[in-house]
């Protein structure tokens, strides 16, 4: 009878063992599950030579790179849909790997295909204890956008000026705040915030709602907070619009918008 | 163990000693790696063959589509140049050579026999400088010195994504054509396997201007694809010159077209379908002064074609690469005869044709390291003269062979390379009437920085 409980025991032990392991594991993007071992084969020839042999960001070409490649044994992550401190979704390292860091190394890899995609996130995520140990928060809820109009912008320029954003940013969103010359990412590394002029592609993404998601969820592992707190939906979205109108491309946009009745520049003399 | 054996050790241990010590010192720098700071593998399934993220890359005008793509954002110390270096040591064989029955007197007679030379050699040096010039337009430089002299391998210059658009690309100068499997990176490196002879096949006494897709071609190409590279089409017109510059040739002008599709089999990898055509006229005799060919006014154009499938297949970490060409040259071309003169024609007489293909599969162990195979035959379907023997100029071939990298980072790259070949040829006239036989064999390293 001993015997047969301790067979049953141990067989239960294992069943349970197994499942927690394949939750810790398991790496699932749409339909497509992820091959750890596949992914490894993929990380040697892609992206070794930055991240590193152990995933730590110390690659060859490391030293050489600015921004610094991330540190896969931390399981944190910038581009997330979970909340600020919470592990990323397997669909959020799919689209990181599919679309590339903006304003870093970290080309796009979308010549890649899906499953090769889906294995590379599968062995990143080996890299760190973290997947084993937690299961991300649920995506944030990401509201429908409210209307871009002059007033939303004008209350997004406030809210930019009442919640800080431009002691990092800058008041115009140059990225020279007063704090900029002093912030430091989660290794130490000195980072710039973003300067909102340049016209250059968000490092998450660029569309609306990946901007506004980057409000709602920060960018762990830099000194870019959470916003959840401190302003509601529609006032994100409003920090969003105003956002939108420093990039030079806005403002070239709006030169175009000139009226026609705008006095013509007088013809230099002959 | 016999005496020669333990030499031959000896010399291999001698060779993998050399190989750690050259290990560790890696200062220059591969033009794109540097610049992004990736590895070779990246863009290379093992350098120089493409990868599809290499090919996107390059289908891209060399941009991945991030800040780093234009020069401005480039440290003025970034020089965009590479070198390649190929110091080996190789074995050629000539199986049935005809030799004077004694050395030195030429009236001896010629008797059959092998002949072989072997020694060290470096194929020459290769370089390149490439890149972006800003934003969506590229260029690229190939200029090359070998012991036979320098010369200019390819110069072009390209505008990409024109009207913002993938589809359309424009490519002037001298370059390679998108060919099905690229000659230019083919992973061979010895005298009898490095070529991919469909590429460059015109039947014996067959004196059309043209010989080959794998030629460098003098034109404009127009070129797109979807963003992700998966449905591609490349359509060029290039002089009826072999990329021969200053007019020289013909007047005529030739059109390759290349279309391919990729799909993506979940759970064994991405799959290349492709079709390809070269279309063309070449010049069956010239204006004459003084019965003297005047360069550059050739007359009478002929026609000509080769056109074919090809297919790139990738399970896990194999892959192969399967090719189909025919050929077809006009009775003139075929005969050498000017087509102003129909009446030297032999009897009987018509366009040859022919048909050939090639299939080379790669093991990827890991990214540094690739086992190679490839077979490749051509036949004759139609002889331009129906006297001349049916399987003249058939050939096969066949190359085994491996590389591997120990250095493979973004400033240089290095290979060890063994490979051996075997060419029978038809085509080449021996004293038993049986087909030519040469074989190679090459070790050595492929130095890239």
């Amino acid at each position: 009878m001993r015997i047969k409980i301790g067979l049953a025991g141990s067989a239960a032990f294992f069943v349970l063992l197994s499942s927690l392991v394949a939750f810790g594991q398991e790496t699932r993007v749409g339909n497509l599950v992820g091959n750890a071992e596949h992914g490894k084969f993929l990380y040697q020839r892609y992206c070794i030579f930055c991240h590193g042999q152990f995933g730590d960001g110390t690659g060859e070409s490391a030293p050489y790179l600015d921004p610094k490649p991330r540190d896969f044994t931390k399981g944190v992550y910038k581009c997330r849909s979970t909340p600020s401190g919470s592990l990323p979704l397997d669909s959020d390292l799919f689209d990181t790997i599919g679309r590339g860091m903006h304003a870093s190394g970290m080309p796009a890899w979308r010549p890649l295909v899906r499953q090769d995609r889906v294995d590379l996130v599968a062995y990143v995520k080996s890299f760190s204890p973290r997947f084993k140990d937690e299961k991300p928060d649920p995506a944030v809820t990401i509201p429908p956008e409210t209307p871009d109009t002059p007033d939303s912008i004008k209350r997004g320029a406030d809210l930019f000026q009442s919640n800080n954003c431009w002691s990092c940013h800058g008041k115009d969103g140059r990225g020279n705040g007063p704090s900029a010359s002093t912030l430091t990412d989660s290794k130490g590394y000195p980072i710039v915030p973003f300067d909102f002029t340049s016209g250059r592609e968000f490092k998450c993404g660029d569309t609306n709602r990946e901007m506004f998601r980057d409000l709602m969820t920060g960018l762990d592992g830099t000194p870019m907070p959470s916003f959840t707190d401190s302003m509601k939906p529609d006032q994100m979205w409003d920090v969003v619009h105003f956002i939108r109108t420093l990039s030079s491309k806005k403002h070239l946009m709006a030169a175009d918008q000139t009226p026609p009745s705008a006095p013509a520049p007088a013809a230099p003399a002959q | 163990m016999e005496i020669g054996a333990v030499k031959k050790v000896g010399a291999q241990l001698l060779l993998g000693a050399a190989l750690l010590a050259l290990a560790a010192p890696a200062h220059a720098i591969p033009a794109f790696a540097r610049k992004y700071g990736l590895p070779c593998s990246a863009c290379h399934e093992a350098w120089p063959m493409l990868n599809n993220f290499g090919q996107t890359f390059k289908d891209n005008g060399y941009q991945l589509g991030n800040d780093r793509d234009s020069p401005i954002y480039q440290q003025p110390g970034y020089w965009p140049i590479m070198f390649r270096v190929t110091p080996t040591w190789h074995r050629e064989s000539n199986d049935r050579a005809a030799v004077d029955m004694v050395p030195g007197n030429a009236g001896s007679g010629l008797v059959q026999s092998t002949v072989t030379q072997s020694g060290f050699d470096v194929g020459g040096i290769d370089v390149v400088t490439a890149g972006t010039l800003s934003k969506n337009i590229s260029f690229f430089v190939q200029p090359y010195f070998s012991n036979s002299g320098a010369g200019l391998s390819q110069a072009w210059a390209r505008f990409d994504n024109l009207f913002k658009s993938h589809w359309l690309n424009v490519k002037f100068g001298r370059f390679e054509l998108d060919e099905p499997i690229s000659q230019e990176r083919t992973l061979w490196l010895n005298n009898t396997g490095f070529f991919y002879y469909n590429y460059f096949f015109t039947p014996p006494g067959d004196n059309n201007f043209f010989t080959g897709l794998g030629n460098i071609q003098l034109g404009v190409e127009v070129s797109g694809h979807t963003p992700d590279d998966h449905t591609r089409y490349s359509v060029a017109v290039v002089n009826n010159s072999n990329g021969a510059t200053g007019l020289q040739a013909s007047q005529a002008y030739d059109v390759y077209a290349n279309f391919n599709q990729s799909f993506d089999i979940p759970g064994v990898g991405l799959q290349r379908l492709g079709v390809y055509t070269f279309v063309g006229e070449s010049p069956t005799y010239y204006q004459t002064s003084g019965g003297n060919p005047i360069p550059g006014t050739g007359q009478g154009d002929k026609g000509f074609y080769r056109v074919g499938a090809y297919g790139q297949w990738y399970v896990k970490k194999f892959d192969f690469q399967t090719f189909y060409e025919h050929g077809h040259d006009n009775v003139f071309l075929g005969n050498a005869l000017p087509s102003n003169q129909p009446t030297l024609l032999p009897p009987g007489a018509i366009g040859p044709s022919w048909n050939g293909g090639f299939v080379e599969a790669h093991y990827n162990y890991n990214p540094r390291f690739i086992l190679m195979g490839k077979y490749e035959l051509v036949e004759m379907a139609k002889q331009a003269n129906p006297a001349i023997k049916g399987n003249l100029g058939d050939l096969d071939t066949w190359s085994i062979g491996y590389r591997y990298y120990p250095i493979m980072n973004p400033r240089a790259g290095l290979a060890w390379v063994q490979e051996y070949s075997r060419i029978i040829n038809q085509g080449v006239p021996t004293l038993s009437g049986k087909a030519g036989i040469n074989d190679s064999y090459l070790m050595g390293f492929d130095f890239d920085f």
